[in-house]
């Protein structure tokens, strides 16, 4: 089964070490992500890509407890074998905080401060048979 | 104090589920209830500012209340959708242009969480692929920081929503009117940790309808005349934390709600010390807990002693949410905005029934604040 980005052009894919790509104002250096063309800081027109770190710390958290309605979600929508999963917001440092699935779910084991590294999971199969993946944070063990 | 507009005439139709009658009839009903209460008719209203998110073109209700040839124009702002047409209005007759106008917010919406529409809200498609385009999470992600900061409880988030449902109790315009205790809010299912499904409004459906004029007209339509002191609609600025939010920046922005009210209290010439009670947005309970602060009614952290001790029940020092508010109501987006104002005139005027807050009170406040970041802020006074 051939694994697909769930878009192009958001995180780098395929790599061994993925990083989301994300634009920096070529006038006052400020981050943006996903890649945008103007700065919200300071109004400027200019931006850069880049990529953005892969490691930042947890700022904060939630868990989806519930399906979320299909469309736009994509994953698992099936009452009787969804899987709550985590969401928040990591800290990349000196650049943004940049929000995502988290791979833990468990409110027992997330902590605001916590390390976190940036991977790749499934997300859904598609029409053609492959596995649609997506961009999460992991603890960092 | 500025007194130049006055709300003469409020109509309101219930909140919560109403089958067989569509977003724009209850609209219609709420205006003509408007209208009796002001003792107008229909003809003599000049101008409307209105608007839904879900329920159609305001305008088109013409066809049904009558086709007078005013000036009508649809508001469409989000969560400040009735706060923006309320903001108009008020504007409208400041100026100077007309003298008797209506503010009119309706809506219906399908059941469940909101479904958002990532294109229209500026997101690429994989931010809802990948489960992230829900309202849900932001206030669960933004409370819990909260918490996290400032020492709020989860009992203090159980209290919040026990008191919405006591008072929605009291209000017979209200959805949810079966109290529930602290400990039934905390046992119900969690669906966006820390926040559980009672501390969460649903979408719901619902109108309102505000018929303002010139103060010094005010007494041809009322005895009781609730002056506009402030109306007041701000946006994000940068830094700020917002719903449906890819990334945020790392420099802290306090929020559209601190802007608005901010500009709200500078127009009337008060203060929050000033105010006898107050709406103030509760998506979820923890909403209402950081919008007291953010709104200037308390330092952060302060309303865990607030909550636990009772100060914000109806009987309390600061009343809040005394409708049982989005959390008793339900939220339909266009009406949410001018509920508020609705229980607030009912408040100054002394006709709130079971809810009525003691020792005659005679300035209130109301706060919205929704996607993508967008607050609105009104100051009454009788
Ligand atoms: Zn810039």
């Amino acid at each position: 089964m051939a694994q697909v980005p769930v878009t192009e052009g958001v995180f780098t894919w395929p790599s061994e070490t993925p990083q989301l790509i994300g634009s920096r104002c070529v006038a006052c250096g400020n981050h943006m992500f996903p890649v945008q063309a103007g700065c919200p800081k300071c109004t400027g027109e200019k931006t850069e890509q880049v990529l953005l770190g892969r490691r930042g710390t947890l700022w904060t958290w939630t868990v989806q407890g519930f399906p979320p309605k299909a469309p736009p979600y994509a994953g698992d929508v099936d009452p009787k074998t969804f899987k709550a999963f985590g969401v928040g917001y990591v800290e990349l440092p000196g650049q943004i905080k940049v929000e995502a699935r988290l791979t833990e779910a468990d409110p027992e084991k997330l902590k605001i401060g916590m390390e976190m590294e940036l991977v790749i999971v499934p997300l859904s199969t598609d029409a053609s048979g492959n596995e649609v993946v997506t961009f999460a944070f992991a603890p960092v063990a | 104090m500025s007194t130049e507009v006055a709300i003469v005439g409020i109509g309101m139709h219930e909140f919560g589920r109403t089958e067989g009658v569509s977003g724009m009839e209850q609209g219609v009903i709420a205006v003509r209830r408007a209208c009796a209460d002001a003792g107008v008719k229909w003809e003599d209203v000049q101008f409307a500012f209105g608007g839904s998110a879900a329920a159609g073109a305001a305008d088109t209700m013409v066809s049904q209340l009558g086709l007078t040839g005013l000036q009508f124009i649809n508001v469409a702002n989000g969560c400040a959708t009735g706060g923006s047409a309320l903001f108009s209005a008020y504007n409208t007759i400041r100026s100077g242009v007309f003298d008797l106008g209506i503010a009119i917010g309706f809506d219906k919406h399908e059941r469940g969480a909101f479904r958002v529409d990532t294109r229209g809200a500026g997101l690429g498609n994989w931010y809802g692929a990948s489960g992230l385009a829900l309202t849900t999470q932001f206030f669960g992600m933004k409370i819990n920081r909260y918490m996290h900061e400032y020492g709020i409880s989860h009992s203090t988030l159980g209290k919040v929503s026990e008191k919405a449902f006591r008072n929605g109790s009291m209000n017979p315009m209200a959805w949810r009117r079966k109290p529930i205790s602290e400990q039934e809010a905390l046992d119900s299912l969690m669906l966006s940790y820390p926040l559980t499904q009672y501390m969460f409004c649903s979408p719901g459906e619902g109108g309102v309808a505000l018929i303002l004029a010139r103060a010094d007209k005010a007494h041809l339509y009322t005895d009781k005349p609730i002056f506009l002191n402030a109306a007041v609609v701000r946006s994000r600025r940068f830094g700020s934390f917002e719903v449906l939010a890819p990334s945020i920046a790392l420099e802290h922005n306090a929020g559209p709600t601190v802007d608005s009210s901010k500009a709200a209290f500078e127009m009337a010439g008060i203060g929050p010390e000033d105010i006898d009670l107050a709406q103030l947005q509760d998506t979820e309970a923890g909403a209402e807990v950081m919008h007291m602060a953010e709104n200037g009614f308390c330092e952060h952290g302060e309303q865990e002693f607030m909550i636990q001790a009772g100060e914000t029940e109806i009987g309390g020092k600061f009343p809040v949410n005394t409708d049982g508010g989005c959390l008793a109501n339900g939220e339909p987006i266009g009406a949410s905005g001018l509920r508020q104002v609705y229980e607030n005139v009912l408040q100054l005027r002394g006709q709130a029934g079971a809810r009525q807050v003691p020792n005659d009170p005679k300035v209130a406040y109301t706060h919205v604040y929704g996607a993508p970041g967008i607050s609105g802020v009104t100051i009454l006074s009788r």
